[in-house]
């Protein structure tokens, strides 16, 4: 049995709205309000709920890694038994932030960011250094449709 | 000189004020009735100023939108993959779009291959409500690569060792 969410009219149209983008404005939750027919504090209070239940994680700038500073995908081939504190050192860098154990001989995978280039080769060379085992720099040369947001099913999801 | 963002030919140099509000909004805006008025009081800069610095960081791309951003699990999609596929050089871009344009996939990436360890060169992340689904979804993208499919591999996720946001670092 899936645990399901049960979410109101005005939270499901929240979030596809939202996904799409939403300008700058001195007041943009009103903004918003007004497209949506409700008042200001219901579209503001909906977020905040949606925030606190973590069905949402932030209302906030998406920011592109590349173009803020520099960043890779990468992964290491661990020992299994090794798993826990390759993972640990991995993660005791401030630049990784998402790690993910997937099954496969490159077992831990990795997003490194750094505010340039040079830095964030530095950053690969400690860890290669540092654990010694084959390591994957794989950095993205094009995304495809990242953009519009990811599309929710709703029917599915209720 | 503008501490503005510019460009330059080792990809985007961020202006001081711009980190400072990276760093303040990238777990979230505050969610009260003039957001960017509040961001201006803490960095001691006008509001005009936070709204001018955000459009302008959306118009160079350094923001791809300001976006409530879904926790795809506790939204029900609690099984995904990472596929990886070995399809010709010269199809990548191509199919990449078309890859990333089906509904179930949230990000598409050409990236470069690794060889002899990794022919991949195309990665899609599929989610789906259950391992079936995903399953389905998987033969769909086979489906549709066809015969420039050369290889292909699925990664599922087993454990989550660390996952935040954007975290600036100097």
């Amino acid at each position: 049995m899936r645990d399901r969410i049960m979410l109101d009219t005005l939270s499901r149209q929240l979030i596809d709205r939202y996904q799409k983008g939403f300008p700058v404005g001195a007041r943009p939750f009103r903004m918003l309000a007004e497209e949506l027919g409700v008042k200001e504090q219901e579209v503001i209070d909906c977020l905040r709920q949606l925030k606190s239940q973590r069905i949402i994680s932030r209302v906030g700038p998406v920011f592109d890694h590349h173009r803020a500073g520099a960043s890779t995908l990468a992964a290491l081939a661990v020992p299994e038994e090794r798993l826990t504190e390759v993972a640990e050192f991995v993660n005791s860098f401030s630049g990784v932030n998402h790690n993910y154990e997937r099954e496969h001989e490159f077992n831990l995978w990795f997003v490194v960011t750094a505010c340039d280039q040079p830095t964030l080769e530095q950053i690969l060379k400690d860890i290669d250094q540092g654990t010694g085992m084959p390591m994957l720099v794989l950095p993205m040369e094009q995304a495809y449709h990242i953009d519009l947001g990811f599309q929710l099913q709703w029917q599915d999801t209720v | 000189m503008s501490d503005y963002a510019s460009r330059s030919e080792s990809g985007y140099q961020l202006g001081a004020m711009d980190r400072k509000l990276i760093k303040l909004t990238q777990s979230g805006l505050p969610l009260v009735s003039k957001p960017y008025h509040a961001l201006a009081e803490q960095l001691g800069i006008s509001a005009d100023e936070v709204q001018a610095r955000f459009r302008r960081m959306l118009d160079y791309g350094v923001i791809r939108r300001i976006a409530a951003v879904p926790n795809h699990y506790r939204l029900g999609f609690r099984a995904n993959g990472m596929t990886v596929w070995n399809v010709p050089d010269e199809r990548v871009s191509e199919l990449g779009a078309q890859i990333g344009d089906l509904e179930f996939v949230s990000h598409c990436y050409h990236r470069p291959r690794h060889l002899p360890d990794w022919p991949y060169n195309l990665f899609a992340m599929v989610h789906g409500g259950n391992p079936e689904d995903v399953q389905d979804h998987i033969q769909a993208i086979a489906d549709l690569i066809g015969e420039d499919n050369h290889g292909s591999d699925v990664l599922y996720s087993t454990r989550i060792l660390k996952k935040t946001g954007l975290r600036l670092t100097n």
